[in-house]
């Protein structure tokens, strides 16, 4: 931009003030949760170096594109970025206000023409800013987050915020059980008999391999969730789990039931929250009276049973085991569920409480046919999970 | 900043349309020789500025399409193993030391450079497109996170390769998957987000010189508004641009000129037989009432 040379003159001197700022502005990502170390840092002076300290516009770019790893942040790093510069703006202006107050005047000018300039060339988000969303806590808040009892998730925000977080949860699962079943392969295997056979065409030269195919290990899941009204506090923190988990098992299957069993993997699917919403109110709307859990893995094992169960699957069940029906039919189809699969995870919100007893009766039937029993009232107990849906 | 819009201009020049934020970060990627994470919808234009970047620095554009189960001999190199068996045979009645033999069956001649390795073995640096990262497996991510660090290939028959010249790397990605933060460190970073008005039109009549002033704006208008309602696939940058240029085809001047051939024409720009359902008529004529 304009008048380059006095520019330059007034900036020699607080050019270390001007690498300070920036440290700080990097300091202040950090904090904010951004993932930015010493490397990040020494980048981030490059890069303003680079820029005219009066471009801020080019500082805030190539700012943005270094220090930004994801979406969720670079949505949040205009509004940082401008709070923490437009605080050092107005600190030069006072500063400099009695040297050369003018040009300062028309420097600033001059920068407001260059911002509309951009505004008119459209670019992704600078003027649209940040919907809603204030600045999130860091790592402490994160922590305690994890541990708190989903039932005391006061007002929306948080519960919004929750079911985001176990959502996320659920899609990080996939990778890490990926790694892990992966460990023990190396590279691709030739099949010897396959090869000798393929050989004969060319007098006994192996000219045409042949390899195994990569199995691939990954677990199908089968999650049943009880959607009635005592666990209504945590439907839809368990809907939202099963939608992360939906989306990134290729295998895996979501019901939902309390009177009824209904599949809701599709639904699930859907790409938009809020339709997602509507759909499954509209699933659960006219069902009253009770929890049969029974009867409904009795519905499960007529119609899916065949086709979802076997020795890769793992089913988790999601319940407080308060069931209106007979103990024993819900003891009967919970055995034969777990005789065609590899596990059977029974996950209790309740059992997180204090002095929680499993005394229900259906709970009392279920617990001999369950492998795993869990409590899963929180972020930290959803994490403890992982290592039961892994196959083997 | 003169720097950047001349970057900008250069972009235009090369049939792409960036608006400046964008030109900043591409020209950053050229000077610090660091790879680009584009992440976004699918249809924003993100392979589009590989191959536009390509075309500003007159270098070729190499690609790597990634999928689950991609491994390195696909992706990396491969030893072509019947030509060095026919070889061996060829040569079993010639005299020489066995050692000259392997040495010579294990040579530049009887290797396949996949996408990476001729990326790093250009005389001028290329532009290596690695198009939808998130597809592969972590494994495939972690051996390109190493590549990307020390831009080096390590061949044991044959020794390390070092790069003649350090190609300019733009991933991209729209979220199948969760990258790992290393990756996602290693790179800068780019959300595209779906264009605006202004810039939708301008890619409209870049690509499609042809059509009206008005038609343009209407069909630009139309599509953008499609992409607030709630739809599995909304439409991308090249739907419009299919979707127009059948417009084009069809003589068709206004949007609400005839509106049987309009909803045919729809096909261009809904792809799931469940959009189609979901769009009724009457939304529309609600769309082309308020475009025209």
């Amino acid at each position: 931009m304009s008048g380059g040379a006095e520019n330059h003159s007034r900036t020699a001197g607080p050019g270390e003030a001007f690498s300070a700022r920036v440290i700080g502005f990097t300091r202040m990502l950090r904090d904010q949760g951004f993932p930015v170390g010493v490397q990040e840092g020494l980048d981030a002076l490059r890069v303003a170096r680079r820029c005219d300290i009066t471009d801020r516009q080019g500082l805030h770019w190539g700012l943005r594109a270094l220090l930004c790893t994801c979406v969720d942040e670079w949505q949040r790093f205009d509004e940082l970025f401008d709070i923490y510069w437009r605080l050092a703006g107005r600190r030069t202006r006072t500063r400099t206000a009695g040297a050369g107050g003018g040009r300062e005047a028309a420097r600033e000018a001059s920068g407001a023409q260059g911002v509309a300039r951009d505004i008119d060339q459209p670019g992704v988000g600078e003027a649209q800013g940040i919907e809603g969303e204030g600045p999130k806590g860091g790592a402490s808040a994160a922590e305690a987050r994890a541990r708190t009892d989903f039932q005391r998730l006061a007002d929306q925000g948080q519960l919004r915020e929750m079911e985001h977080l176990v959502e996320r949860l659920a899609r990080r699962m996939r990778r890490r059980i990926v790694r892990r079943a992966r460990i023990v392969r190396a590279g691709r295997q030739v099949h010897m008999g396959r090869t000798v056979r393929n050989s004969l065409r060319y007098g006994g030269l192996p000219l045409d391999l042949a390899f195994r195919k990569r199995r691939r290990e990954l677990p199908r899941l089968v999650l049943l969730l009880d959607v009635s009204r005592s666990m209504s506090l945590y439907s839809y923190l368990f809907l939202r789990f099963a939608r992360g988990i939906v989306s990134v098992f290729r295998d895996a299957d979501a019901f939902v039931y309390h009177t009824r069993l209904v599949r809701v993997t599709e639904a699930l699917r859907e790409p938009n929250i809020e339709r997602v919403r509507e759909k499954l109110a509209v699933l659960s709307l006219g069902w009253s009276g009770g929890t049969r859990i029974g009867a409904c893995l009795e519905r499960f094992n007529h119609d899916y049973g065949r086709r979802l169960l076997n020795r890769r699957t793992i089913v988790v069940m999601v319940s407080d085991g308060l069931d209106t029906g007979p103990p024993a039919l819900l003891a009967e189809h919970l055995q034969r569920i777990r005789r065609r699969v590899r596990r059977v995870v029974w996950l209790n919100p309740l059992l997180g409480r204090a002095g929680y007893q499993p005394l229900a009766g259906g709970m009392q039937a279920a617990l001999g046919a369950v492998d795993v029993f869990a409590p899963a009232h929180s972020l930290d107990s959803l994490r403890a999970l992982e290592p039961y849906l892994v196959n083997g | 900043m003169r720097d950047i819009a001349d970057f900008q201009w250069r972009l235009d020049e090369a049939g792409y349309v960036a608006e400046r934020s964008l030109a900043a970060t591409l020209m950053l990627v050229a000077r610090m020789q660091r790879p680009l994470l584009l992440e976004g919808e699918a249809g924003v234009g993100k392979t589009e500025i590989a191959k536009a970047l390509a075309r500003v620095f007159d270098s070729p554009l190499i690609r790597l399409q990634c999928y689950e189960g991609l491994d390195v001999s696909s992706a990396v190199y491969e030893w072509n193993y019947q030509h060095q068996l026919l070889t061996i045979r060829l040569q079993e009645s010639e005299p020489g030391p066995a050692q000259e033999k392997e040495k010579h069956i294990f040579s530049e001649a009887f290797l396949l450079k996949r996408p990476l390795l001729q990326a790093i073995t250009q005389p001028e640096s290329p532009v290596l497109l690695v198009d939808e990262i998130d597809r592969t497996d972590e494994e495939f991510e972690a051996y390109l996170l190493e590549l990307l660090s020390d831009y080096q290939i390590s061949i044991p028959e044959l020794g390390t390769v070092q790069a003649t010249s350090i190609p300019y790397v733009v991933l991209t990605s729209n979220g199948t998957r969760e990258l790992s933060d290393a990756l996602r460190r290693r790179c800068l970073y780019h959300y595209v987000d779906y264009p605006t008005f202004d810039k939708e039109l301008r890619i409209v009549h870049k690509h499609l010189p042809a059509i009206g002033e008005q038609l343009g704006a209407q069909v630009v208008a139309f599509v953008q508004g499609l992409r607030e309602l709630e739809l599995r696939k909304r439409p991308g940058i090249a739907e419009t641009l299919d979707w127009a240029a059948a417009l084009l085809h069809l003589d068709i001047e206004s949007l609400d000129q005839d509106p049987a051939r309009l909803a045919d024409s729809l096909t261009c720009l809904l792809k799931t037989k469940e959009d189609r359902d979901a769009l009724s008529a009457g939304q529309v004529d609600g769309l082309v009432a308020k475009t025209t």
